[in-house]
């Protein structure tokens, strides 16, 4: 094999033309890939990483102007073109079969009214003259070799027909078809459970072995990063500000940037936020003190046999999301929810805040029933409840200033009679949420997404809640906004004391915050107990798969984990 | 981890003055080639439509149903001449004073049919969405069925129903708008409908509902102002498809009395028999004004259209703007809910986060 790099990038400059005149994507990036290598590019959200990927295929939007060369090599070496100055057919001509992409979503990627059979064939024979039955051998045999199960009969399946992992699967089997030198997947994982992520990226870290191609992959994951990478390239606000071996990177970051970003990666078993012990003399503990919660106290929140059904259209029986979960919240508790997506973890957050209505069970919200219970009888209790949702983007009415938006409990509630009354309070407000009391004047759109969840943290807290219920609230933020999130989060529990539920789907980030952490899987409780209890010595096997799915952010000690993780398949 | 100090206030970003973001104003600055070419032509198109008909009493030489000047009657199909620049109708009337008194009821029309229809059609389609049921199942099923009628022989029927065919100026116009208005409703129910069902579950719905908000506070507050977007662009279509079914109507004989209100149709209607014999005055005349009032209003609102789009809408080219790029401090992102925030410390106000692939922003919502 040759020497020649597989992608060479050389002083890459992007530039977007928008409705505010033009904007800097990526500003001066070199980047080469060798053949066989598994490239990282890690960095946040908007730092560039997807742009510069995309450049390597030439799929950038129309509005965007391009400096510099991107280089792509043809895998037998034959020959090395500019990707930045191709068209048309030249341009389709290297796509698959010099490099592919797997993208995010696999469930938007693959086009829902052909069998999966036909979308990978539909890729060979644009490339290569093949008969129908030569393509169809190639595309079951690609599937065989992505770990698609009885792929002769499958590959005339529509993607309905197969679970999330598997559809990422077969659009990694499209990918490497046409056995191009170089993959580009972008955040393959994020759209997936822990456990299917687990998979994926055996899958992933297999393909230079079995397929000798390239990988490069995009990803804010730290995790990710340690288990697949062979060399990180750290990107910052279209830089690269460092690369290096993957060990090398973790054990001695050298950019600020690289060291702020691996401080602020949540892990399981590290520093807690909250304790319960006083504070050490000189105070330089990182957790706040919170009063021991008391066992006896009437909790806030009691659910017995909880159960919640979606009825079914149609005359088809219902959806059971939740199936008889037993939950105590008590004063000044923070109970952290973990499952992962279509486990009943969010409609459990619903129907305590009175958004879903409850099937059977019980379930007592600040001394009310919630079976059955009228909107008349629980608008007293909402004043008592604050919410925070999950994407800060869209939890605030676009037409409204934040401080209009953080003073509606206010108003509603009668507190204030209109928001200019209520503002006084809402500086107060934004001033606990470390915001700058002068961002009430402004709209959502102008704030960022980590600034937009303070505010939302603030409407939240707006009438002083007994109860919070915060339904992933840093899951749409980047990893250094999300610290500062929970370190925020943690304080303010701290000092008003109130009672939480904690949702999410990272056990690092719950285990940061939660007294107690319950377990949720497809809508059943299956362990509970401190954080120590339930991450240290998981007893039921699901928690124990789901821990040890969870890529850590440490080269070394995952690959330990990851030969855990094959003995427990 | 554990930063205490509060970051500095940032200047607040720059905000356009008031008359930068009201609609047209807004959208004929961010447009470019054709398409400017396209919004410009439009709004001439309308504003001399609009001006004919405010100044009609100024600018027309005599009235709309004036047959005589200083006891001398006009005579009936005389070609153009120094008294009568257009000439004369079959019934002695000055085609030129009627053309532009027409622009007077073809404004009328206009704006009598579309605030009815679009008030009572928002109303409904807010209403129909928010609580659902077996209420909005009812006004889908009837808004359908008035679908199914041709439009213009259910506004012959609404114009017999309210006025038996033949009336006055204002109950003319009125009986024109109102069944105009009849057509429309549904248009806006459909539309307004739509965007609410979408809203409705949007977060920020949900977050006024756990707050404790009553319905009518969420429907009007929250739902309402932020359904309302895509009804400008509505509102223009609609005028020009008012000025069409009137002329419609009065082209078939169920419009306003030349003696009441002049009205393009109508003349249009008794220049029929004119065409075969060489007479061309009487119907050219009349028939342009449609032609170029439609097309203007049109071309107006397809070009708010396509600039409310930002797939089909055209920026200035990328090449042309490179030297600027320094002064750019916002960072294009593939998320647009996450904005840069720098690593060091609560990072300063950067710009807007979604400046990018963001499509029509709320900012363009609010102008609208």
């Amino acid at each position: 094999m040759s020497t020649t790099p597989v992608v060479d990038i050389r002083d890459l400059k992007i530039t977007f033309a928008t409705d505010r005149g033009s904007v800097a994507a990526v500003s001066g990036v070199s980047l080469s890939v060798a053949p066989g290598e598994v490239l990282a590019i890690v960095g946040e959200s908007g730092s560039g990483k997807t742009v510069t990927a995309r450049t390597i295929l030439g799929l950038l939007p129309s509005t965007a102007t391009t400096e510099g060369a991107v280089l792509l090599s043809r895998r037998d070496g034959s020959q090395q073109l500019d990707v930045t100055r191709l068209k048309g057919s030249a341009l389709r001509d290297v796509r698959g079969r010099d490099a592919a992409m797997v993208f995010q979503e696999p469930s938007s990627v693959l086009n829902p009214v052909y069998p999966v059979g036909w979308q990978i064939i539909e890729g060979l024979r644009a490339h290569a003259k093949l008969s129908r039955a030569q393509a169809r051998e190639k595309a079951i045999d690609v599937l065989r070799r992505v770990g698609i199960p009885d792929p002769e009969h499958r590959v005339d399946y529509y993607p309905h027909q197969f679970s999330g992992g598997q559809k990422q699967r077969i659009v990694i089997a499209q990918a490497v078809s046409l056995n191009p030198g170089l993959i580009i997947a972008d955040e393959p994982t994020t759209a997936l459970d822990v456990t299917v992520q687990a998979e994926i990226l055996e899958l992933l870290r297999r393909l230079p072995q079995d397929f000798g191609s390239a990988v490069v992959i995009i990803t804010h994951n730290m995790g990710v990063v340690a288990d697949l990478a062979d060399r990180v390239a750290v990107m910052y606000d279209g830089e690269i500000v460092e690369q290096a071996d993957v060990r090398t990177l973790f054990e001695s970051p050298q950019h600020p940037y690289t060291r702020a970003l691996l401080d602020a990666v949540p892990r399981v078993g590290g520093t807690r936020l909250r304790t319960h012990e006083p504070l050490d003399v000189d105070g330089t503990s990182a957790a706040f003190a919170t009063p021991a919660v008391d066992p006896t106290a009437t909790p806030v929140v009691e659910a017995k046999g909880l159960r919640i059904v979606y009825p079914g259209r149609l005359r088809q029986p219902g959806f059971t999301a939740v199936d008889g979960v037993d939950l105590v919240i008590r004063p000044g508790e923070v109970l952290g929810l973990v499952g992962e997506s279509g486990s009943g973890k969010t409609t459990i957050g619903r129907a305590i805040a009175g958004l879903t209505p409850i099937s059977d069970g019980s379930l007592q919200v600040l001394g009310v029933e919630m079976r059955g219970v009228r909107e008349r009888t629980f608008r007293p209790v909402r004043k008592r409840i604050g919410f925070v949702f999950q994407d800060p983007a869209t939890s605030f009415n676009p037409l409204l200033t934040i401080a209009q938006c953080v003073a509606e409990p206010l108003v509603v509630h009668g507190v204030a009679s209109d928001p200019h009354d209520a503002r006084a309070r809402v500086d107060e407000l934004l001033e606990a949420v470390q915001l700058p009391a002068a961002y009430g004047d402004r709209f959502p759109h102008e704030l960022s997404g980590g600034q937009r969840q303070r505010a939302s943290l603030a409407r939240a807290l707006a009438l002083d809640p007994e109860l919070l219920i915060a339904d992933e609230p840093t899951s749409a933020l980047d990893v250094s906004v999300q610290a500062r999130v929970l370190d925020l989060f943690a304080r303010l529990q701290a000092e008003l004391g109130f009672a939480c539920l904690f949702i999410s789907h990272d056990l690092a980030v719950v285990d940061m915050l939660a007294d107690r952490i319950a377990v949720l899987h497809r809508g059943v409780l299956v362990e509970e107990g401190t954080g120590d209890e339930v991450l240290g010595a998981p007893k039921h096997p699901y928690t124990q798969r789901l821990l040890a799915s969870l890529p850590v952010p440490d080269p070394v000690e995952q690959a330990v984990r990851r030969e855990a993780w094959n003995r427990l398949r | 981890m554990t930063t205490t100090t509060a970051p500095a206030p940032a200047p607040a970003p720059t905000r356009l003055p008031l008359w930068k973001r009201l609609p047209v104003v807004h959208q004929l600055r961010t447009s470019v080639g054709l398409q400017r070419g396209m919004l410009v032509g439009g709004l001439v198109l309308t504003a001399v439509f609009v001006l004919t008909a405010v100044f009609a009493p100024l600018l027309a030489p005599y009235g709309y149903a004036q047959l005589r000047s200083d006891g001398v009657a006009f005579g009936s199909q005389q070609p153009p001449s120094a008294e009568h620049l257009w000439g004369t109708t079959v019934g002695g009337y000055d085609v030129l004073s009627r053309v532009i008194w027409g622009a007077r009821t073809a404004l009328l029309v206009m704006i009598v049919a579309v605030v009815l229809s679009s008030v009572v059609g928002i109303l409904l389609g807010l209403v129909s969405a928010y609580f659902g049921g077996w209420l909005d199942r009812t006004l889908v099923v009837v808004a359908d069925a008035i679908y199914a009628f041709p439009s213009l022989l259910l506004a012959i029927v609404v114009a017999i129903a309210i006025s038996g065919g033949q009336s006055g100026m204002w109950a003319g116009i009125l009986a024109a708008a109102i069944s105009i208005t009849v057509v429309f409703i549904p248009q806006y129910f459909r539309v307004v409908r739509a965007e609410v069902v979408r809203i409705k579950s949007e977060a920020f719905v949900e977050s006024a509902r756990v707050i404790g908000a009553n319905h009518w506070r969420i429907m009007t507050r929250h739902v309402l102002r932020n359904s309302t977007r895509t009804l400008p662009l509505i509102m223009t279509l609609n005028c020009s498809e008012a000025v069409l079914t009137l002329a419609g109507l009065g082209f078939l004989g169920f419009g306003i009395e030349p003696t009441s209100a002049a009205e393009w149709g109508y003349d249009l209607f008794k220049a029929l028999s004119d065409v075969t014999s060489g007479i061309w005055w009487t119907s050219i005349f009349p028939g342009t004004a449609i032609v170029l009032t439609v097309l203007g209003v049109t071309l107006v609102g397809e070009s708010l259209n396509d600039l409310a789009d930002p797939r089909l809408r055209t920026r200035r080219a990328a090449a042309q703007l490179a030297g600027e790029v320094g002064t750019a401090s916002v960072v294009p992102g593939g998320v647009l809910a996450a904005g840069p925030e720098g690593f060091e410390g609560l990072g300063a106000f950067e710009g807007p986060s979604d400046a990018t692939f963001a499509g029509p922003t709320a900012e363009d919502g609010a102008a609208q």
